[in-house]
């Protein structure tokens, strides 16, 4: 069976959509990326669709059970790299990604990710310290 | 290339395949490339619901002229159970299926002309038209 490969990056998993998906290959990959969320602990997901010519409302769906689902694991995803035309047609086709957080590139996708570990990280840090002082 | 063109849709892989040979018309009638994605997400909504709801069909792929004007139309077929309410079809969020209920309604939204016909029991032909 086809399947998008899947990266390890420290505590990240990295994915890079190169091909024109069809519909069982994005369900693939969402039951895929799930999986491997839960087996290596990844505190987010970076999934890049710069090669993606287009976005319908399968893939939006997809992409946003992906997000859903990695929060629910303790996961945070971000869709980087979409093509212009894309975001337009996007918008116009009535699809508001509103659950899953974007970023323009790679590079910015990945400081989101560390900032919103750091900012986690410093939350939990925090209330060690409370109890400490108790 | 060919002026008219009939594609199978039977499974999801055809659905890549339609949205394939709409590009490489939209590209052929010189449609910039924001026109040739709405034109082919448009594609892909149809294909799939004629796959879905249609119990699969075809489309038809017509390269259009009128006087200098160029245009693509893409007739999607099927002869399914058909559509009771279109009116409730179109609207946005309304599924009786796995998607979202943007199919119908969004292919309208980025298509220049947009047209159903739809009997119980008969089938379904919705056809849109993007102009460059």
């Amino acid at each position: 069976m086809e399947h998008i490969p899947i990266l390890e990056m420290g505590n990240f998993l990295l994915v890079t959509i190169q091909v024109d998906m069809h519909d069982q290959l994005a369900m693939t990959l969402q039951d895929d990326l799930t999986n491997r969320i839960s087996q290596t602990n990844a505190d987010g997901v970076l999934i890049d669709i710069s090669a993606l010519e287009i976005v319908d409302s399968f893939v939006g769906r997809i992409l946003g059970n992906i997000a859903r689902m990695s929060r629910v694991l303790d996961a945070q995803t971000v869709v980087v790299g979409m093509q212009p035309a894309v975001a337009i047609t996007l918008v116009e086709l009535g699809l508001s990604l509103t659950d899953i957080w974007t970023a323009l590139n790679v590079e910015k996708g990945m400081a989101l990710l560390r900032s919103s570990l750091n900012k986690t990280k410093n939350q939990v840090k925090w209330r060690a310290d409370d109890d400490a002082a108790d | 290339m060919q002026q008219t063109e009939t594609l199978n849709i039977q499974t999801s892989i055809d659905i890549v395949l339609v949205r394939q040979a709409v590009r490489q018309m939209a590209v052929e009638i010189g449609l910039s490339l924001v026109d040739q994605t709405k034109i082919v997400t448009a594609a892909s909504e149809l294909a799939r619901n004629t796959l879905e709801y249609g119990e699969g069909g075809t489309v038809k792929l017509e390269m259009l002229q009128e006087g200098r004007k160029r245009g693509l139309r893409l007739t999607f077929e099927d002869q399914g159970p058909g559509i009771p309410n279109i009116e409730m079809a179109l609207k946005d969020g309304f599924t009786t299926g796995s998607g979202l209920g943007m199919g119908l309604g969004g292919a309208k939204r980025l298509a220049n002309e947009f047209e159903i016909q739809s009997a119980v029991g008969e089938g379904t032909r919705v056809i849109i038209v993007r102009w460059k």
